[in-house]
């Protein structure tokens, strides 16, 4: 592939059994590409983390998708309450998901250092009452 | 090891999945409740064992290329999980054992967790 591709998902906040389908829908498309399998497993599992948090926190909203030929690209737009702190929501093991997103398998506090720990770039806005932007970058060749 | 392996080790009931599929090769496995741990801390696993029963678990295991679910303690997935299984070709089983009896006897016959330590 010479151009880039451009994906749009939105992520509905009201059914966390679909929280994930855009990650997945995305990962079949990697696949088809042939990109290489960790890279599409990078993206995926960002991704699937940032879809999980926009349901658990925010109600939903959009994913943007662009692929090129050496990075992928990923925002993911909510217009949730924001992070009122960043650094503490990035610290392993802190969360202020409620319990019963506990039972649901996730609020363990591994969200967001997960989705940093599998991207090459991750810039975070976020305005308290208006909403959070994820900006992931994956990198194609390392 | 392949997954017809763990289903008679386990003695577990096959939910979903093909004689073909019990061919797949496994090397690895995870056990866990918490799906972000999965996603953390699992490094080309092809098993998870959990005890917890929604579609996120078959979320979780295809982002990471998983290509078997076993429940633990009983638990017995409903369709919208196996439909979801079936379209990711993973295979699921069921076993009455609990989680720690399961994984001992998995690790006990060779597979492992897939970290360096382990």
């Amino acid at each position: 592939m010479s151009e880039s591709i451009n994906l749009k998902y939105i992520v509905p906040g009201d059914d966390f059994t679909r929280a994930g389908e855009a990650s997945g829908a995305v990962k079949r498309k990697l696949k088809q590409l042939g990109f290489n399998s960790d890279v599409i497993r990078k993206v995926a599992i960002a991704m699937y983390e940032g879809e999980i948090n926009m349901v658990i926190h925010a109600g939903g909203g959009e994913a943007d998708v662009e692929i090129l030929p050496d990075k992928i690209h990923i925002i993911l737009a909510d217009q949730g309450p924001g992070i009122p702190d960043i650094s503490l929501a990035m610290k392993e093991g802190w969360s202020t998901a409620p319990d019963n997103v506990r039972s649901l398998g996730f609020g363990a506090g591994m969200g967001l250092p997960n989705i940093k720990k599998y991207s090459d770039e991750l810039k975070i806005e976020t305005e308290l009452g208006k909403g959070t932007k994820l900006f992931i970058t994956v990198n194609v060749s390392n | 090891m392949n997954v017809g392996d763990i289903q008679k080790i386990l003695k577990a009931d096959l939910i979903c999945g093909n004689e073909d599929q019990l061919e797949y090769e496994v090397q690895t496995a995870c056990g866990s409740d918490m799906m972000s741990d999965v996603l953390a801390f699992v490094k080309n696993q092809s098993v998870l064992l959990t005890g917890l029963n929604n579609p996120q678990v078959v979320r979780t295991a295809e982002m990471m290329d998983m290509r078997c679910i076993v429940f633990v303690r009983g638990k017995t997935p409903d369709s919208s999980v196996i439909e979801l299984a079936k379209d990711h070709d993973i295979v699921i089983l069921r076993t009455g054992l609990r989680m720690f009896t399961a994984c001992g006897l998995l690790y006990s016959n060779g597979l492992r967790g897939g970290c360096e330590k382990e």
